[in-house]
């Protein structure tokens, strides 16, 4: 079980389809920095056919960008203690950058 | 666009990147505010991901930023009025003209070339 984070806008599409295609059930995800852009309804569709993927998106990365009411499914917005919490609850953390 | 009233270059610059993640959308903000502070005529030019630029509400203090929104904001003050944002950049995040904060003109992504034409220096960032 594994943490992915993300933090690349969504125009890095090699960033953003390498982390999808790494990700294996009970992973979790989450976007941080400029990869909260992903959660835009536009860009939903990439992450419709996830399979026993949890998806996160970091609250103060969303509120920097003033995208915080735009968030589409299947993400789950979480604070930095969040991300701490998440952190320690998988075996590791893959960083895409 | 502004007409050219003197022998200053003209400058276009480009923002290809989101707000706050990397340095380069206040970099190219600090470019455009020396030019304006030099009374060359500048555009800027919001392209890809930097369209997110343009979006209103940022409120960076948590991750430790200043508000690049509010510094956009007060370009016109330096008689920086001709920005431009790329059509097809929008509608690839799903955005609209008109949820921007800022007065934009809309060019479509053949238009560029033109724009690139029209300054005599281009700045990408």
């Amino acid at each position: 079980m594994a943490l992915h984070t993300l933090n690349q806008a969504p125009g890095n599409t090699t960033c953003l389809e390498r982390c999808l295609q790494a990700l294996a059930p009970n992973d979790a995800l989450l976007l941080i920095e400029d990869g909260v852009y992903a959660t835009l309804p536009a860009h939903a569709a990439k992450f419709a056919s996830l399979y026993q993927i949890d998806c996160y998106v970091l609250q103060p990365d969303l509120q920097a960008r003033g995208i915080e009411d735009s968030v589409s499914a299947p993400f789950n917005i979480i604070d930095d203690a969040g991300f701490v919490e998440l952190a320690c609850e998988q075996d590791k953390v893959i960083s895409w950058f | 666009m502004s007409e050219k009233t003197s022998d200053k270059k003209r400058v276009l610059i480009i923002n290809r990147r989101a707000p706050y993640g990397r340095s380069n959308a206040r970099d190219a903000l600090d470019v455009t505010l020396t030019c304006g502070v030099f009374e060359m005529p500048v555009s800027l030019l919001f392209a890809d991901d930097g369209v997110f630029q343009l979006l209103g509400q940022h409120n960076a203090a948590d991750i430790g930023q200043k508000n690049l929104s509010a510094n956009l904001a007060v370009l016109p003050m330096y008689d920086i009025e001709d920005l431009y944002v790329c059509a097809d950049s929008l509608q690839q995040h799903g955005l609209n003209a008109d949820e921007l904060a800022h007065t934009v003109k809309t060019v479509q992504a053949s238009d560029i070339q033109a724009l690139m034409r029209d300054h005599d220096v281009v700045l990408t960032f």
